[in-house]
């Protein structure tokens, strides 16, 4: 029975570990240079392209695959190569001289249930300015926005920290991998009036009213002892003054 | 105890918030002008001599009575927008006026005097045609409305149907026409295009046909536009293609064909191309028209012939005539023409319609605006003089929809600017400085140039501002020996000038007609008028500053781009805000369709922004086009970023400017059109102030705002309209690095969507389409409680996504434009402006829309100031800023800052427009009007001499005590 438990425990540890990994998609880096992706995973995958030119003309090479896994939530991995030493050169340069380091992704829908009908035409891209993820050693955040349908809107990339300061790249830095975190995010839904909880609310405030039945006195029921205390004390203090004034008028 | 504490802070904010005019403030600093829109349809009332009403009814559904003497309104009717409220028709008889509104759905009748509503009837469905009022016996008693396929008679005093009929083949022939000459049958006339006519005769007691003939015409393509019928029941056409005209005689059963007058018989032609018009008159519905009418056979020549014994004659040649209209009184009925002198002054003058002779001394001279384009039509009074002569005044409306009521010789009685019905977009831009001020200004504009120049420059300028100070002194004494009423303070163009706080300001108009106008805003005083000829009616204006007045000596300059709606082809109008004049600046040709327009902030060398438009294949033409500017562009190219909007593909996408002024595409946003469509794209206004930072916890901590000035909020909605399904979506993406900063689906909400996108709030009004009531919706973004960079924003440089807080309220009210208020230096608290379609203007304190307002209150949120969450959005009546003063279908609000941080100038504009000032957070900067100056200085003074008197007992006591 002990056992049992531990081992459900182990279980469900492992789930959690399993969907952090599928949920964030902590990226591992193949180190298998220039192989084209396999794709053979369960879901389906699309290419992430990049371009970094020194003319500034984009000319997209693949990145990596992005894999999509079917299911409630949309989990996806992202596997990439690795640069080569040319690429790193050049995306050195490119830095160097201010340029901007682009990636862009096929629109694809996460919902749609046919591979033909997944695909529609065009590009969704973003940039970043490369001497940034030159200098935040390729660590990236990749989101993919969905629309409610399931749609991929929209890609966005930063790097951490996402700033230039134009310090000058160690040569031992490697610019082999990519330490990227990719997320999916579908809308949020928005919030109604929240009516039924307000209304809870003003019940719960009525009933500890009633509960108090000090508060539920009227105004004279709670001080009807000071209110005739001042009226006596009024009268006391009138009816002290009256004989000097009636002794004047005598007068 | 703790509920009664949340109410008194609750109370108290309300205190603190609370705005409202007092009875004396009223008109003080807020105006209103009412307008009616393009008049369709002006009817004198010539019941009694000494009438001063004048009925109108426009385009915009609107129905009014306008004084004829003064041009005000005595009363005004506005009905629903669009063609639900569609003004078909207007007939008038002594006191009562008949409409047919929406396309023939509503008959009703107005009693004139006040404007009071009759009676009403519901008509049967069916396209209208035409109405017209039928008498018998001399008297009016009837009215008949004709649709495409019946024909209904109307009881004039009840509205009552008598009886309706079917027409007869209403499948194949359009009727169109309705006749009576009072002899108690009613014609109705209908065609076969290219074919022939159809007459249909009925009895007026019981709609029975009486007689139904077709006449073979076959040239004849609408009876409308080449038809009339004159005298006792004759048509009359002209054709033309055969240069004639045809008569026919409505009545008469042996008549099979019409009869053909060649024009050349009487040696008239009508110019190529032109469609001649016949123009008759019928005074009085239970009589036959007059035997005489008018035949236009070219734009501005006009023939008055008369019909007489089956032959027509030509009584009088007008030539040049640009508009002629009839009109009577009494018996006598007259023509006025109108005839252009040249561009500026025009003639009118009366003559006999019977035959053709002029009246002596009916000439009008009127000389025009110079630029308020032709005029369109004319509506003529005419009246008995008390020696039996005639008399008459003219209503001209132009083509910039101005209506001009004149008077002989020429006087001009009022004019009406009713082109500022349809305001599409409109600028404050300052004031320029006084003389004086400009004199300072100017000195401390120039350089330098050694020690006792500048010391003599400062010495004149003082003297100068000596000689101004002398000058208003005695200007004042002046003034106060004349009586009060005289003393006018009349805004003029010459007297313009900034006054101490800058609350006065140019209005700078633009309206759909074309027509440009520069309103003063403390009085509403037009001060210039631009018409703009040539501007297609359906173009959309987008109106820039471009230089502010404060760069003296440089004048303001503002730039409109004019946009063809079909082609996309774009003009640029640049003028002088101040004046109205177009500047002689050179503006670049445009031979591209224009698909986006942005001002930037780098400025040339003569102090004006630098304007970039770009066109369809992303070419990018900079204005002013200086070697200065381009010079300034290479150099920022890689820090200007623009965004594009294809809403029909549901694409957003971003572009950097290169080097050489062409652009590079660098981020794509696609939203599929399937599930929703973009709606509207907006970002923030570029002279708003944000004063703090962050917001100051419970706890002492600070929350920093999320404040990105390239963030847009795009707004979609949902292409299924199913009250389940429907939603409203929400993305707020950053302008140049094209990122989804925050995506929310607000679901089971339909447009549509009105929003104010400001600091790092943005705050939506959709339609619940589950509850059916409006909601509003507010967003606010956080950086935290640690700011990423405090020194500068950057777009490229923010990796954290900030936080986003929203909460929903239920508004209980329909809202059709929402604003915010703004200020000088953005310290004062924000107010959110919402226009109300019953025509308040609602100042509602943004503290009730906070996301943050809590559920339960805590200690915490008590510090802050955090009103408790309550579902619904308070309405008080005092918060309507334009108390009972409603402005009819507000479409936008306008806000401005102005020279006192506390207060922020509205403009709301639609119908009418009303202009007024808000104080968000109540006058703080400002001494109250009865602040009693007397009393303080009394005090003041007999502190002072207290002190002194005192001082001086002290000195001699202590020298008395010296010398015991």
């Amino acid at each position: 029975m002990a056992t049992m438990r531990g081992l459900s425990l182990i279980l469900s540890v492992l789930s959690a570990i399993t969907l952090l990994w599928t949920e964030l998609g902590e990226c591992n880096n193949h180190r298998r240079s220039g192989e084209v992706v396999d794709t053979d995973f369960s879901g389906f995958s699309v290419p992430l392209e990049h371009s970094f030119e020194m003319d500034d003309v984009p000319r997209f090479r693949l990145r990596g695959a992005l894999q999509f896994r079917g299911g409630r939530e949309n989990s996806v991995y992202l596997s990439q190569n690795q640069l080569s030493e040319k690429d790193r050169n050049t995306l050195k340069d490119v830095a160097a001289v201010d340029g901007i380091y682009r990636i862009r992704v096929p629109r694809v829908s996460l919902q749609a249930d046919w591979q033909t009908e997944r695909r529609s035409e065009g590009y969704l891209s973003a940039f970043v300015r490369a001497c940034s993820l030159v200098e935040s050693n390729l660590s990236d955040v990749i989101t993919l926005h969905t629309d409610v349908s399931g749609y991929v809107i929209g890609i966005s990339m930063v790097t951490i920290p996402g700033s230039c300061r134009g310090i000058e790249m160690e040569d031992e830095v490697d610019l082999e991998l990519f330490n990227t975190t990719i997320s999916v995010v579908a809308p949020v839904t928005a919030p109604s009036p929240e009516t039924a909880p307000f209304i809870e609310r003003m019940e719960q405030e009525m009933e500890k009213k009633g509960k108090n039945p000090q508060e539920q006195k009227s105004f004279f029921a709670k001080y009807w002892y000071l209110i005739l205390g001042g009226a006596v004390f009024l009268m006391a203090t009138s009816s002290a003054q009256t004989p000097p004034g009636g002794a004047r008028e005598q007068s | 105890m703790a509920w009664l504490v949340v109410r008194i802070a609750f109370s108290v904010c309300l205190l603190y918030t609370a705005l409202a005019v007092f009875e004396d403030q009223v008109g003080k600093f807020d105006w209103r002008q009412q307008f009616i829109g393009k008049v369709r349809f002006a009817l004198f009332d010539t019941h009694s001599q000494a009438s001063k009403k004048l009925l109108v009814a426009t385009d915009k559904n609107v129905f009014a009575s306008l004084n004829s003497r003064t041009g005000d309104f005595f009363w005004r009717h506005v009905d629903k927008t669009g063609p639900e409220g569609h003004i078909d028709s207007l007939l008038m008889d002594g006191q009562d006026a008949v409409v047919v509104i929406g396309n023939g759905r509503l008959l009703r009748s107005w009693e004139t005097t006040v404007g009071g509503l009759k009676w009403e009837t519901v008509l049967d469905t069916g396209s209208f045609q035409a109405a017209a009022l039928v008498g018998v016996q001399g008297f009016v008693k009837y009215v008949a409305v004709l649709k495409k396929t019946a024909i209904s008679f109307h009881d004039l005093t009840s509205g009552s149907q008598i009886w309706v009929e079917n027409l007869p083949d209403s499948d194949s022939v359009q009727y169109q026409t309705i006749y009576s000459g009072g002899n108690g049958l009613l014609f109705v006339l209908g065609v076969v295009p290219n074919s022939h006519i159809v007459i249909v005769e009925y009895k007026m007691e019981d709609g029975e046909i009486m007689n139904k003939k077709s006449v073979e015409a076959a040239w004849m393509s609408s009876l409308e536009s080449s038809c009339a019928v004159i005298s006792s029941g004759i048509l009359l056409c002209v054709d033309p293609i055969t240069q004639s005209l045809y008569t026919l005689l409505l009545q008469s059963t042996e008549q099979k064909d019409m009869k053909q007058i060649h024009l050349q018989t009487l040696d008239l032609e009508v110019a190529s191309g032109f469609q001649p018009v016949l123009t008759s008159t019928q005074p009085n519905p239970a009589q036959p028209p007059l035997a005489e009418f008018f035949l236009q056979l070219s734009p501005d020549h006009h023939i008055l012939l008369q019909h007489k014994d089956g032959l027509i004659a030509p009584l009088r040649d007008f030539s040049p005539s640009n508009l002629v209209a009839f009109a009577t009184t009494g018996e006598k009925t007259v023509a006025a023409v109108m005839s252009l002198k040249n561009d500026t002054a025009c003639s009118i003058n009366l003559f006999s319609a019977e035959t053709g002779r002029r009246h002596l001394d009916t000439t009008i001279i009127y000389h025009m605006d110079p630029s308020g384009g032709k005029p369109n039509r004319m509506y003529v009074h005419a009246f008995l003089k008390k020696d039996d002569s005639v008399g008459y005044r003219v209503m001209v409306q132009m083509e910039d929809h101005t209506l001009t009521f004149l008077q002989q010789p020429g006087r001009v009685v009022w004019t009406r600017e009713e082109a500022l019905a349809d305001v599409v977009a409109m600028e404050m831009v300052d004031l320029p400085l006084t003389g004086t001020q400009a004199e300072l200004e100017g000195e401390f504009g120039k350089k330098a140039d050694g020690l006792l120049p500048m010391v003599l420059k400062r010495l004149s300028s003082q003297f100068i501002l000596l000689q101004a100070w002398l000058a208003h002194l005695w200007k004042l004494f002046y003034d106060a020996r004349k009586p009060r009423s005289s003393v006018r303070n009349e805004v003029t163009i010459e007297t313009l000038s900034r006054d101490e706080f800058n609350l006065q300001k140019m209005m700078v108009m633009v309206t759909a007609s074309g027509k440009l106008f520069g309103i003063e805003s403390k009085s509403g005083t037009v001060l210039w008028k631009h018409f703009l000829e040539n501007i297609n009616p359906n173009s959309v204006f987008k109106l820039m500053v471009q230089r502010t007045t404060a760069h003296f000596p440089h004048p303001p300059q503002c730039t409109l781009l004019i946009k063809d709606k079909d082609t996309g082809l774009g003009s640029l109008h640049v003028f002088n805000p101040i004046f109205g004049k177009r500047s002689h600046t050179s503006v670049p040709a445009l031979p591209r369709p224009i698909i986006q327009s942005l001002l930037l902030p780098l400025i040339d060398q003569d102090y004006a922004k630098v304007l970039l438009l770009i066109d369809d294949q992303y070419k990018v033409t900079a204005f002013p086009s200086t070697k200065n500017v381009l010079q300034q562009l290479q150099d920022k190219a890689s820090s200007i970023f623009f965004y594009l909007v294809e809403s029909s593909q549901g694409k957003l996408s971003g572009f950097r400017l290169r080097k050489d002024l062409s652009t590079e595409l660098i981020w794509e946003v696609v939203i599929p059109t399937e599930a929703q469509k973009i709606v509207a794209v907006k970002g923030k206004r570029v002279n708003e102030h944000v004063h703090s930072q962050g917001r100051v916890m419970g706890d002492r901590s600070v929350l920093y705002k999320y404040l990105n000035p390239n963030l847009l909020a795009v707004v979609t909605e949902s292409t299924d309209t199913h009250q389940e399904r429907s939603f409203v979506g929400i993305f707020l993406i950053d302008g140049v690095t094209g990122r989804i900063v925050h995506e929310a689906v607000q679901r089971k909400a339909r447009g549509p969507v009105h929003f104010v996108h400001s600091e790092n709030w943005m705050v939506y009004v959709y339609w619940n389409a589950k509850f059916r009531r409006n909601e509003f919706s507010v967003l606010e973004l956080f950086e935290g409680a640690e700011l990423y960079n405090s020194t500068v924003f950057s777009s490229l440089d923010r990796p954290h996504p900030p936080q986003v807080l929203q909460q929903s309220y239920i508004f209980p009210a329909p809202i059709s434009t929402l604003e915010a208020t703004l200020t000088e230096k953005g310290i004062t608290s924000r107010h959110l402006l919402v226009g109300l379609t019953s025509g308040n203007i609602l100042s509602l304190p943004k503290i009730f829309l906070d996301p943050r307002r809590p559920e339960v209150v805590s200690e915490q949120s008590r510090e802050e100031n955090l009103i408790p969450y309550a579902p619904e959005m308070p309405i008080r009546t005092e918060w309507f800023i334009n108390y009972n003063q409603t402005v009819s279908r507000v479409r936008g609000l306008y806000t401005a800052p102005s020279g006192l941080e506390s207060t922020c100038l509205v403009v709301a504009y639609g119908l009418d427009i009303y202009q007024t000032r808000v104080f968000p957070s109540k006058q703080f900067d400002v001494l109250k009007d009865d602040y009693d100056y007397v009393l303080i200085s009394s005090v003041l003074f007999g502190l002072f001499f207290a002190t002194m008197i005192s001082k001086r007992l002290a000195e001699v006591k202590l020298l008395n005590r010296a010398w015991r």
